[in-house]
């Protein structure tokens, strides 16, 4: 019965958090948003105090359950698990805590936090790892099946689904991502929940506190024939039927050993004290990284467009496209954070790289950063899109609080970065030819055209930034007519700061 | 921003139109009711039969050669992407065509040496060059309109027989004058000599029949029919169809009406195009199109605008750019066994129907692709023709207190990012101006382009 409850919550926990990644249309983040803030390891960041509290009094009272029922990680593994359980013959045997990697590893990963090592702890947060692992693997897939349905749709004159353009958001993120999806599937196959007993830090956390439940799985040693048969399936290895032992801190609260005692030996108990511990072989993922010059240059090579018919002869001809080069984002000193990220210390030292922030981001502007001091953190480009003034999602969803909630009201008054012009490329400037698009564009008016000879009453006109006045919203970079590096691009704010301060 | 009708006026026209429709649907019901059938046995209404059995209309050019009234306009064939990704025209689709149309008694093929990217030249002579020279007739331009020089459109002229693989040509013209007037004539044609050249060949008769394509405005088209009498036209080639037979701007472009006038009362026969303006006659507003499927639910709308201008008789043949078979064999229907309209049927048309179009905030564009490619990679014609099938189907979103607003938002934004790539969108226009010299309907490219963008950015916002 334990155990059916336990599935149900858990698939349902599971799908619907998936779903919201995969969703890039953003509509089932208004239903299941919550599901994202009540993740611990946000939670933590965002200083949310009644979830924190609400998550460690679950903890106490029933055990391990976040594991096996919020985490869409933990129930990934298991859901691997019970595969890996198919195969004839297999079957779990107890094992010892492997207390120095576990602490090890949590200490790490606090001493990683406290240094501001964003990415470290965005690889070892496990929603964040899983939040990756669909941003930059399922995601595709599935944006790729809607555009084939998009198609279908389009025939038959409809237009339920939006055409998603798919992109190479991150290639080190890609690999990390695809990293711990290897890594996670192999332990689990083999051992079920060994990651979350020796990597995961918010598990280690949990294990803290998990010794001093209230319920909890009991042996009763009258009944115990030891027969073993809770000890091979106990997919955190933490029976010790030979003892009669259960190392609660790796418990997970799955309550399978208790449907499994054929003498109803085992039973979910109010209880204080009583535990054993252990050892566990471990595995760590380590990240590739590869420069994001060296992706973006790739990039490049991967350009669309159509080829404009070479035109050796002075003969005019009549339609086709002219040749539009993809963008490259311009090296900015400051990285652009998002509207309501309030700054970009502030950012990344609460951002958990879980990556729903970029699946919402219906502009394109969201990518998971190539720079090795916040790798897989996110960050802004305008090279795809901007950030337009109605759009307010990634607030809206941020789990972490690295982004807070911001009205599109709020928007326009917040300063993120400020634009600049590079008189030596732009069109009017060099006199290709007169253009404006960036001033024309600009939502709030920050960009004046100026004569560039002052003294000449026919002199052209040259786009001028008001810095004051620029919210670094990059409409202005992304519009701009210069290929690959826009003529006017946007740095971004240390601290983004308002009308009000 | 004339065209630019306020969302008052645009919601009173349509009332208006369906007010219209209303009386007009009165009018019919009034009128005997015969069957389809009935219709047909009278040989007032056609069938697929008059494909096989009809005949195809002709009529007779300045030098006694006789014309079918459907002309073959070369510049619309289906491209495809080739090997290199560049674009190709698709050959086997382009002989299947022509040789159905051909075997239909078609014989007037129109094409440039500027049509699609300058490849409908060749495509167009290696289909026709199959077949006996004498069964077709060509029609090809000297479209020297970047370069001058006599080299320049010396080329042009000799690559016209090489590609289209012929020693002479039956419709030469000289492709699109009347914009910049005479000083455009004469750099164009008189100081390089070309003119005494193109002269010289007809003589030869290399050159059997010598005209012009016009665009442009009354005075510009007094100018050169002026010159008549020195260079003799063969012929002219007007666009004409209900739409522009009175309601031209008159600044730049001038009434249809007025042009067939002069040119009959010279005696100068003319070649039509544009007769569906684009293809815009053939899928015009929903409340235009009730009311002619009101007056017949088995003609197309292509039909209608076809025989109003098939029913003069100064008329040489009407240019339709068929793309498809199925506007071939639709426009192939209207043209064998061939009904003019009657005087009321056109003034219906030309008055009462263009009337109701004139209040649709459209744009001209008719997808001629002369602007393209622009410099920065905007697809213009797309953009326009999105915008105007929005306006054209009833789905426009006007304003938020529009029945189903949201849903004709959502169509509008998701339909556009889908016909038109992201980068190639009205908002990344930057309003250099080089396409506004190129396009024959005057239609001032950017700031038009600038009015979609605007209301795109609106219906983005939500704000509309």
């Amino acid at each position: 019965m334990l155990k059916k409850v336990r599935i149900t919550l858990g698939v349902i926990c599971f799908t619907a958090i998936t779903l919201m990644f995969l969703d890039f249309t953003g509509t089932l983040r208004l239903w299941f948003g919550w599901l994202a803030k009540i993740q611990f390891l946000p939670a933590v960041l965002a200083a949310n105090f009644i979830v924190i509290a609400a998550l460690l009094v679950l903890t106490i009272l029933f055990g391990r359950v976040y594991c096996s029922v919020i985490c869409p990680l933990g129930v990934f593994q298991d859901g691997i698990f019970i595969l890996s359980m198919k195969k004839k013959g297999k079957k779990q045997t107890y094992s010892k805590e492997k207390k120095w990697l576990r602490y090890g590893v949590l200490a790490l990963f606090i001493a990683a936090f406290i240094a501001g090592l964003g990415s470290l702890v965005a690889i070892l947060a496990p929603y964040s790892a899983w939040g990756r692992i669909c941003q930059s693997i399922f995601a595709p897939a599935v944006q790729w099946v809607n555009n084939l349905l998009a198609d279908a749709a389009v025939r038959k004159g409809g237009y339920g689904f939006v055409t998603k353009e798919i992109w190479l958001k991150s290639l080190p993120a890609l690999v990390v991502a695809a990293a711990t999806l290897i890594a996670v599937i192999v332990l689990a196959w083999r051992n079920g929940r060994t990651w979350c007993n020796t990597i995961c830090p918010v598990g280690t956390t949990l294990s803290f506190l998990v010794r001093f439940s209230m319920f909890r799985p009991l042996i009763d040693t009258e009944k115990c024939v030891g027969c073993h048969s809770c000890e091979r399936k106990c997919k955190a290895s933490c029976i010790d039927s030979d003892n009669r032992k259960i190392d609660y801190s790796r418990c997970v609260g799955c309550f399978d050993c208790i449907d499994n005692c054929k003498v109803g030996a085992l039973k979910y108990r109010f209880a204080w004290g009583g535990k054993s511990s252990g050892n566990q072989p471990s595995k760590a993922v380590e990240a590739t990284d590869k420069g994001r010059r060296a992706f973006l240059a790739g990039s490049v090579v991967a350009l669309t467009g159509t080829a404009l018919h070479a035109q050796t002869d002075d003969k005019k001809r009549d339609g086709g496209f002219a040749e539009v080069l993809p963008k490259i984002s311009p090296d900015r000193s400051v990285p652009l954070t998002p509207f309501g990220s309030e700054g970009v210390k502030q950012f990344y030292s609460r951002c958990t790289a879980c990556q729903l922030c970029v699946s919402v981001c219906p502009n394109d502007v969201l990518r998971p950063s190539g720079d090795l001091k916040r790798l897989m953190q996110v960050e802004m480009s305008y090279d795809k899109g901007y950030c337009r003034p109605e759009c307010t999602k990634c607030s809206e969803v941020c789990p972490s609080g690295a982004i807070v909630r911001i009205t599109p009201e709020q928007k326009t008054t917040w300063k993120i970065g400020t634009a600049s012009v590079d008189f030596d490329t732009c069109l009017a400037s060099v006199g290709t030819a007169s253009c404006g698009s960036c001033s024309r564009h600009c939502p709030v008016g920050a960009i004046t055209m100026v004569r560039k000879d002052p003294s000449n009453e026919s002199s052209p006109m040259i786009p001028s930034v008001i810095e004051e006045k620029c919210i670094g919203c990059g409409a202005c970079e992304n519009l701009c007519p210069v290929r690959p590096v826009s003529a006017i691009t946007v740095n971004g704010c240390i601290v983004h700061h308002n009308e009000n301060n | 921003m004339e065209k630019n009708i306020s969302r008052r006026d645009f919601m009173n026209m349509a009332g208006a139109g369906s007010a219209a429709l209303g009386a007009a649907a009165l009018a019919v019901s009034c009128a005997p009711k015969k069957s389809a059938e009935a219709l047909v046995k009278e040989g007032l209404k056609k069938d697929d039969s008059v494909l096989e059995t009809g005949k195809m209309e002709m009529r007779t050019a300045g030098n006694g050669e006789q014309v079918s009234l459907l002309g073959y306009g070369c510049m619309r064939f289906a491209m495809k992407k080739g090997e290199d990704g560049k674009d190709v025209i698709d050959q086997d689709n382009v002989n299947e065509l022509i040789d159905y149309a051909l075997a239909h008694g078609l014989n007037y093929y129109d094409t440039a040496p500027v049509y699609l990217q300058g490849l409908s030249e060749e495509a167009v002579g290696n289909a026709l060059s199959r077949h006996p020279r004498k069964d077709y007739l060509i029609a090809t331009k000297l479209s020297n309109f970047s370069n001058w020089s006599r080299e320049a459109s010396m080329r042009l002229y000799n690559e016209s027989f090489e590609f289209l693989k012929t020693d002479y040509i039956d419709f030469y013209l000289l492709h699109s004058l009347g914009r910049g007037g005479l000083e455009n004539f004469n750099g164009r044609f008189v100081e390089n000599g070309m003119m005494d050249l193109v002269q010289k060949e007809r003589e030869k008769g290399k050159i059997r029949q010598l005209g012009l394509s016009f665009h442009g405005n009354q005075d510009e088209f007094d100018q050169l029919l002026s010159l008549h009498d020195k260079y003799h036209w063969d012929f002219i080639q007007i666009q004409m169809n209900y739409w522009d037979w009175q309601h031209a701007d008159g600044k730049r472009n001038v009434n249809a009406e007025y042009l067939y006038e002069q040119l009959d009362k010279h005696e100068i026969p003319i070649v039509v195009m544009e007769p569906l303006l684009g293809g815009r006659l053939a899928s015009p507003a929903e409340s235009v199109a009730n009311r002619l499927k009101e007056r017949d639910p088995q003609a197309s709308m292509a039909s209608w605008a076809f025989r109003f201008v098939g029913s003069y008789p100064r008329i040489l043949t009407v240019l339709s750019g068929m793309t498809y078979m199925e506007h071939l064999q639709d426009n192939l229907k209207t043209f064998k066994d061939f009904q003019p309209l009657t005087d009321e049927e056109r003034t219906y048309l030309s008055r009462d129907i263009a009337d109701i179009m004139a209040n649709f905030p459209t744009i001209d564009c008719t997808a001629c692709k002369y602007c393209m490619p622009c410099p920065y990679g905007i697809d213009i014609p797309g953009i326009f023709s999105h915008y105007n099938k929005s306006i054209n189907s009833g789905t426009f979103p006007q304003s938020k207190e529009q029945e189903e607003y949201s849903r004709l938002r959502r169509a509008y934004l998701v339909s556009y990012n889908r016909a038109i790539p992201t980068v190639r969108q009205a908002d990344h226009c930057i309003s250099c101006g080089e396409c506004l010299s190129k396009c024959p309907q005057s239609i001032a490219i950017p700031s038009q382009l600038q009015r979609i963008d605007a209301y795109v950015e609106k219906l983005k916002q939500d704000k509309l």
